[in-house]
């Protein structure tokens, strides 16, 4: 039976570890390779770093992370963060990511999406969406960190990103980021099923119940977390044990 | 040294840096002679069965691998697992290397997420040199969205989403199949790639 899957996230600016709560507040936690050996350990099913570094001429560094941590961690990386191109999705799978996350470039220039995918294949396209509710049942799609409404209708997106040939979504929610009050469920179980793409949630979860929560109510395949596991607040390994006392299965 | 081949396909870089870390000598060629002076051979491929078809007939590699997999340890890993069989239907009929009889074909599950994404648990079948030593809870790295249509005797693994996936193959011989990534199955998929390697004479 396929497990479900706990991704840690690292958001990593200028080739280090931070962390911004609600989009702010930015400080440093560490070095990315060393923390993604540690959840390596803990269990961790997949690893993502995010990539804020704000000047487009440093991105080499993380490219550095990304190289490193894929000769000493023998799991899924994905990094996302500012890609723009195809070239970029280049390096990045060659730096040794099995798959590239887009967010703002995609909404702004679908065809990235169907063109990376042709050529790379689906299953390393990975679309990451930031929306917030904007009525019941319905939430627009956001950009730039969460700072731009597009006015895109949430389930609309995920139809075409689908179509496009987006291999997963990675569904955070702008409204639940932040608060630590628990993945928001409506949200995601709308897109879950206007899609047979994998999604992953992202946002909210602030205690290890809410990740038994997200597997029994929604049709989530994996959870993303980030300063809920470096700030050790909880380990990959107890989040694990929790939802394999709800019978989920975890690897 | 097992030769990983290199033919424009997929994350290569992974299975080198899984063998390096391993310290077994591997080396990233797309040169037929190497590929039949190596101990071992690894194909490795993400992608689509024609293309990956394409570029091997490109490279002039079909024959050295149809031939020196018959003498040597042969791991194909995801779509390199694909392209061991006689035909696949992705998008089009295409011949495969023919190592293995069988076919690849779409997952067909109307209720399922496709691609098969995740960790899966392996249950075992025929015996398999490879998956020795292996925790019983074994769980492996897919992502595919087409499977193998393997007769029983060829399977030493598969997985449960939706029908039993074929997860590893084997024909008995010299040649292997694993539809999952062992370069990205952690500790588990580390062991693997060293009882490939143990296989060397």
């Amino acid at each position: 039976m396929l497990a479900k899957r706990i991704i840690p996230c690292l958001d990593v600016r200028d080739g280090k570890v931070v962390k911004g709560v609600k989009f702010e507040g930015i400080r440093d936690v560490g070095d990315p390779v060393e923390l993604a050996q540690v959840y390596n350990k803990q269990g961790a099913d997949e690893i993502v770093f995010y990539d804020i570094t704000a000047s487009y001429e440093k991105r080499g560094v993380m490219l550095d992370v990304v190289r490193e941590t894929a000769k000493k961690v023998f799991v899924p990386l994905t990094v996302g963060g500012g890609i723009k191109s195809i070239d970029d999705f280049r390096d990045t799978l060659r730096a040794g990511a099995d798959k590239v996350s887009v967010n703002s470039q995609a909404v702004q220039n679908p065809e990235l999406i169907r063109k990376a995918a042709d050529i790379f294949g689906s299953q390393c396209v990975c679309v990451g969406i930031d929306a917030k509710k904007v009525a019941d049942n319905k939430w627009t799609v956001y950009i730039n960190g969460g700072r731009k409404d597009m006015h895109l209708d949430l389930i609309e997106w995920v139809h075409t990103i689908e179509k496009l040939g987006a291999g997963e979504i990675c569904l955070n929610s702008i409204d639940a980021d932040g608060t630590k009050e628990g993945f928001d469920l409506p949200m995601l179980q709308a897109v879950c099923n206007a899609v047979s793409i994998p999604v992953i949630a992202s946002g909210g979860c602030g205690k290890i119940e809410d990740f038994s929560t997200v597997f029994e109510k929604t049709g989530a395949t994996a959870a993303l977390a980030a300063s809920l596991f470096h700030f050790g607040e909880l380990t990959v390994g107890e989040v694990k044990q929790h939802c394999r006392s709800h019978n989920i299965a975890m690897r | 040294m097992i030769a990983i081949v290199d033919y424009g396909a997929g994350n290569i870089f992974s299975v080198k840096n899984a063998l390096d870390y391993l310290e077994m000598e591997s080396e990233l060629t797309s040169d037929p002679n190497r590929i039949q002076n190596a101990d071992a051979i690894i194909l490795p491929g993400v992608g689509a069965f024609p293309s990956a078809m394409k570029a091997l007939k490109e490279r002039k590699l079909v024959k050295v691998l149809q031939e020196e997999s018959k003498k040597k340890p042969f791991l194909g890993i995801c779509l390199g697992m694909q392209v061991i069989f006689e035909k696949g239907f992705e998008f089009e009929p295409c011949d495969g290397l023919g190592l293995i009889p069988g076919s690849v074909e779409k997952i067909d599950a109307p209720d399922l997420i496709i691609p098969h994404m995740g960790w899966n648990k392996l249950e075992y079948n025929i015996d398999c040199p490879i998956l020795h030593g292996l925790p019983e809870e074994s769980y492996v790295y897919f992502v595919h969205s087409y499977a193998a249509v393997v007769k029983d005797e060829y399977l030493a693994a598969y997985v449960e989403y939706g029908t039993k996936v074929p997860a590893m193959v084997y024909d008995g011989n010299t040649v292997f199949g694993a539809q999952f990534h062992p370069e990205k199955s952690g500790d588990v998929g580390l062991q693997i790639l060293k009882n490939f390697g143990g296989l060397i004479k």
